[in-house]
């Protein structure tokens, strides 16, 4: 392409527009079915299968550890991922500000078309758009998934007795961008990725997986509380069991930000029988991304005296407890 | 002393009734995140006191900081959690909806790249803290003078903590001993509580923010039951004389001064204005004595002075969420309101 920057040409749907998709979405993201050029894609498939969109409007469009395309890719395939699917098919469409370098968008569809391949699914359809404004870049991903096996994932089926599991340290994301957004020199890298591998571990395991949910924005006691309340049982966590690397807890203490609540883009929670929770600790961290995976609490019926269902109670380091909520608000840094 | 055996002493007291108040909102969450309330004797109780800087602020000062944001050629630049907090009808994020400007940073001192970016623009910094913050002003006051910076103002509310804990001893709730602020402190030294503290006979334990630190302020407070003393608990950063430079560089660019406390009123000597000479650099925080309330059921005046708790205010968890706070405690993750509701504290 011989221009550096986007205009408002390259959404006009003539030339440019034609110029811009060869020489950068097709080359990058080029297989079969997208090469077909129709006005849609034709898959195949049958059977129970997952649909889910998410848009990705980050600031900035480049951090630590990744990009707005690798994001793109990795927030949709692991919601496909967390209801047992196998991530097939995705599509993306580009709103794409007036302005926006060339290279920039570049990056970032190379950057989608690595970690897509890296999940094993196709970009089988795309959209661009260009408005005014001031270079910035939104990127929308639907996706489908397969669900093999009758496979049956939900917060249903949590039981008290279950065991809670973390894949990894918790708010690395949140904490890379924040960083990057106050220019804060740290060594926090977003832990964006896509949690097939480990997943597919999972399932092919044999063990009796109840719940899953990616950990994003609103942090673990969000997505703990949410399981919580829609299980209508009590989930205890201990607070020095949660993982957090010293960086990030640096970070947190620095800012006055919780852990708990901060997000990020390639950790699951996953619930499963206790008996079972030492195995799946294995498997997780024998899989890519896992590293860190362990047990951080247990879900209790309404027998135990441990708080009413639906609550999140966190036992603290000096053995008191608190009970816990979503996320309230925005999580503004307070002032000293 | 062993943790368990400050545990075991704490939960198992059965002297006099005892009412300590922390004064700090690093230390109301704190409190909270540790869970301490559950690992206390029923003759224990916590009360919050006025110890987060937005939750203090009166809706005057607000008022005027949406009155600047409107302004031609004007942006006012602020720390995140004074957004959300209502002045008399309105928030500076509503404000910001509207078309005012508002920048949020983290650190004052950012403020002088943007006024060097846009010199046709006067920024405001919304300057509000107690002596834990003020030293930062007083650096930013320095690169000012230093580089005669016009674009650059300060609408201060800056609060001092003794003669606040003065007036709650005078007019608040009966108070038995006080968690000494850990940040307040690091700057003006234990030393500052002493007087206050043998006026009225309560004990004050200057305390980190760690659980294990809290458990053992509490501990030598409720030991010194009646007795006028301040034991810091905080040595490792905590001296008696406190950062003497810091000091020095606030009695350069600031003067004692009246203060509004919201909810309070005003009181004597307990707050911070720029200097006469610094005038210049003043945005107009003299008189900012208003202080309405946006609803008046409201009784967040009251929980600062701990004479009620967040939960016994009719609008609690009701009206007042931190979705929708209709007082300033609602607001920051250190007011009290907020970190009882967030935590679903009952005690």
């Amino acid at each position: 392409m011989a221009q550096d920057k986007i205009t408002m040409l390259h959404g006009s749907g003539g030339q440019a527009t034609s110029e811009l998709i060869r020489s950068v979405f097709a080359e990058a993201f080029s297989n079969e079915v997208l090469g077909q050029m129709e006005d849609s894609a034709v898959v195949p498939g049958s059977g129970t299968i997952a649909m889910t969109t998410d848009s990705f409007v980050v600031t900035p469009l480049m951090f630590p550890g990744g990009d707005i395309g690798r994001l793109a890719v990795c927030g949709t395939v692991n919601d496909l991922l967390m209801r047992g699917a196998k991530p097939m098919y995705l599509t993306c469409g580009f709103i794409l500000e007036e302005g926006l370098e060339v290279e920039v968008l570049r990056q970032a569809v190379k950057s989608m078309a690595e970690t897509a391949k890296e999940a094993g699914v196709l970009i089988v359809a795309g959209d661009t758009k260009v408005i005014e404004g001031n270079g910035g870049m939104y990127i929308n991903t639907a996706g489908v998934g397969f669900i093999e096996n009758e496979v049956d994932i939900s917060s249903a089926k949590i039981q008290p007795g279950d065991a809670i599991l973390v894949s990894g340290t918790m708010g690395d994301h949140h904490a890379a961008l924040l960083g990057e957004r106050m220019e804060i020199e740290t060594e926090i890298k977003s832990d964006n990725a896509p949690l097939s591998e480990m997943v597919a571990a999972l399932l092919a395991s044999g063990l009796e997986l109840h719940a899953m949910r990616d950990v994003t924005r609103g942090g673990l006691a969000t997505v703990l509380k949410e399981l919580a309340e829609s299980s209508q049982t009590t989930f205890v966590v201990q607070d020095e069991a949660i993982p957090v690397t010293p960086q990030v807890k640096d970070f947190c203490g620095l800012l006055g930000l919780d852990p708990y609540y901060m997000g990020n883009e390639g950790k699951l929670v996953l619930i499963l029988p206790e008996a079972e929770a030492e195995k799946a600790v294995e498997i997780i961290r024998g899989s890519r991304y896992g590293d860190g995976a362990t047990v951080i609490g247990k879900v209790y019926g309404a027998e135990n005296g441990n708080g009413a269902p639906g609550d999140l109670i966190a036992e603290t380091a000096i053995g008191g407890q608190r009970r816990m909520d979503v996320l309230q608000d925005e999580g503004l840094p307070r002032i000293c | 002393m062993d943790l368990n055996t400050i545990k075991q002493f704490l939960y198992e007291y059965d002297g006099p009734d005892m009412n300590i108040m922390e004064v700090c909102g690093s230390h109301t969450a704190a409190i909270a995140k540790n869970g301490i309330p559950g690992l206390l004797s029923k003759k224990i109780h916590l009360i919050s006191g006025p110890g987060c800087p937005v939750c203090v602020t009166p809706s005057a000062y607000i008022d005027r900081l949406l009155e600047l944001a409107k302004q031609e050629n004007t942006c006012v630049v602020t720390f995140g959690d004074l957004l959300r907090v209502p002045g008399s009808e309105k928030s500076l994020r509503m404000i910001k909806g509207e078309g005012g400007r508002v920048e949020m940073v983290y650190s004052p001192m950012d403020i002088l790249e943007m006024a060097k970016n846009e010199p046709e623009t006067c920024f405001v910094f919304a300057a509000v803290g107690f002596e834990t913050t003020t030293p930062v002003y007083a650096l930013l006051m320095q690169e000012l003078v230093k580089y005669d910076i016009k674009n650059v103002k300060l609408l201060t509310a800056l609060k001092t903590m003794p003669e606040a804990i003065g007036f709650l001893c005078e007019n608040g709730a009966p108070i038995d001993g006080f968690i000494a602020p850990g940040h307040v402190s690091v700057v003006t030294g234990s030393k500052i509580f002493e007087p206050i503290a043998e006026k009225y006979d309560i004990p004050f334990g200057v305390s980190g923010f760690e659980g294990a630190e809290i458990l053992t302020a509490l501990y030598a407070i409720v030991k010194m039951r009646g007795q006028g003393r301040v034991i810091n608990c905080y040595p490792a950063v905590v001296t008696a004389e406190g950062n003497v430079e810091a000091q020095e560089s606030v009695e350069t660019f600031f003067e004692p001064a009246d203060a509004v406390w919201r909810g309070m009123g005003s009181i004597p000597g307990s707050g911070r204005i720029l200097r006469e000479e610094y005038a210049v650099f003043d945005a107009g925080s003299r008189d900012l004595t208003e202080d309405k309330k946006k609803n008046q059921a409201c009784r967040c005046d009251q929980v600062l002075m701990g004479k009620i708790k967040p939960t016994e205010c009719p609008l609690f968890g009701k009206v007042c969420t931190p979705l929708k706070p209709q007082g300033a405690c609602m607001v920051s993750t250190e007011g009290n309101c907020f970190s009882w509701y967030s935590n679903h504290r009952e005690v």
